[in-house]
């Protein structure tokens, strides 16, 4: 509760708390009268608008900015000249090709695992040191997560556009389609239990269907995204090591081909879907 | 040393918007660690902004402002081109000041 509360006043002047205010009452009117599930849907889409008015995503885009420009590693190097797709150094448009092959790395690599390439190949730090930081915590920083979220908003207002026509782009969208599907662990969940079909929710949270391209392309767009009850920009990567975790499933490692190939599966199903991110989370 | 603040400053008619994002832990004094242990109170107890060397606003903060707050306000008596200057000090006695030239309403 007091959290609740906590991430309710996110604002702090009299304008900002009055808003918080309303929509907290609004939640309470709408869970009282039970006017089904639009009803409630259209608040917390109420809720979030309200909470979108200085989404501190902004903060970890601005961090991400600097490291990117920032010359480091052994090497001494900024990550501007990384190719991240679209060529060297590209980054507006970047977030909506990925993922994609690579030629100089020989593999399908979305944003974060071409991240830790370039890292690597252009700043020389060693593959474990380049891939060890990658979710933030209370009094931890993660760069990963600053990077991510600069790069997706600099895609912000751009259509998903990834081609998966390479022989090996098809094979990860094959074996992320096929992990959709997969039943496993304790609760014999897969993806598709909860992001199959219409109308789930878990809680309070409506869970998109990623089968149907309207929500599949809402759902990919508003991510990576600044979660309110974390207080931390998250990424893509994160969202599917915690859907991993609350399956039940062994602990996803982060950049894994796993990752990668149903990253490629839910992206290319986003296609065509205007990038919104990083966007706000409850 | 904090990441500094984000600072939008626009004149929409002879009032000018201000929205200010703060990056800032607000821990609340309340909550245990993993190890059961209390995380010591740390969070935004004052902040003043000015413009023109005229205080515009000036606010007591306490624990349940939210991690890193947006606060937004309105003020009247500037032009464009005028400078916002906002200071936050904290309980463990940490400040940060950053500035915003005020632009006009797209």
């Amino acid at each position: 509760m007091y959290k609740a509360m906590r991430t309710l006043i996110k604002a702090a002047t009299v304008s900002a708390l009055i808003t918080a205010a309303i929509v907290s009452s609004a939640f309470a009117q709408s869970s009282l009268s039970n006017q089904g599930g639009d009803q409630a849907i259209k608040e917390i889409e109420r809720y979030r608008q309200a909470l979108g008015d200085g989404n501190p995503a902004e903060l970890w885009e601005a961090r991400g900015e600097d490291i990117w420009k920032q010359k480091r590693g052994p090497k001494m190097v900024s990550l501007e000249q990384c190719d991240l797709g679209l060529g060297a150094g590209v980054v507006k448009g970047a977030y909506t090709v990925l993922p994609k092959f690579f030629s100089d790395s020989d593999k399908v690599e979305d944003l974060e695992s071409r991240l830790v390439t370039c890292m690597v190949m252009l700043q020389g730090f060693p593959y474990d040191q380049a891939k060890k930081n990658p979710f933030g915590g209370p009094d931890n920083k993660s760069d990963m997560e600053a990077l991510v979220a600069y790069i997706s908003g600099s895609s912000r207002g751009m259509k998903m556009n990834v081609t998966g026509n390479h022989p090996d782009e098809k094979k990860y969208y094959a074996l992320g389609r096929k992990m959709f599907f997969h039943r496993g662990g304790p609760h014999d969940f897969s993806c598709a239990s909860c992001h199959g079909a219409d109308g789930q929710r878990i809680r309070l949270q409506a869970l998109p269907n990623l089968l149907k391209q309207e929500t599949a392309r809402s759902a990919y767009t508003t991510w990576p995204a600044y979660r309110v009850s974390q207080g931390e920009a998250r990424s893509f990567q994160w969202r599917l090591f915690d859907c991993f975790r609350q399956q039940r499933f062994p602990e996803l490692e982060f950049t894994s081909d796993a990752s990668i190939a149903l990253t490629m599966f839910l992206a290319k199903n986003a296609n065509g879907g205007v990038m919104n991110a990083p966007a706000i989370k409850r | 040393m904090s990441d500094p603040m984000r600072i939008r400053a626009q004149l929409t008619g002879d009032k000018v918007d201000v929205r200010v994002l703060m990056a800032h832990e607000m821990e609340t004094g309340l909550r245990k660690d993993a190890a059961g242990k209390i995380v010591p109170a740390h969070f935004i107890q004052n902040v003043i902004a000015t413009c023109n060397g005229k205080t515009v606003l000036s606010a007591q903060w306490g624990p349940s402002v939210s991690k890193n707050p947006t606060l937004s306000f309105r003020f009247s008596g500037a032009k464009v081109g005028d400078k916002v200057i906002v200071t936050w000090v904290d309980n463990k006695g940490d400040k940060r000041t950053d500035e915003a030239l005020i632009t006009a309403a797209a």
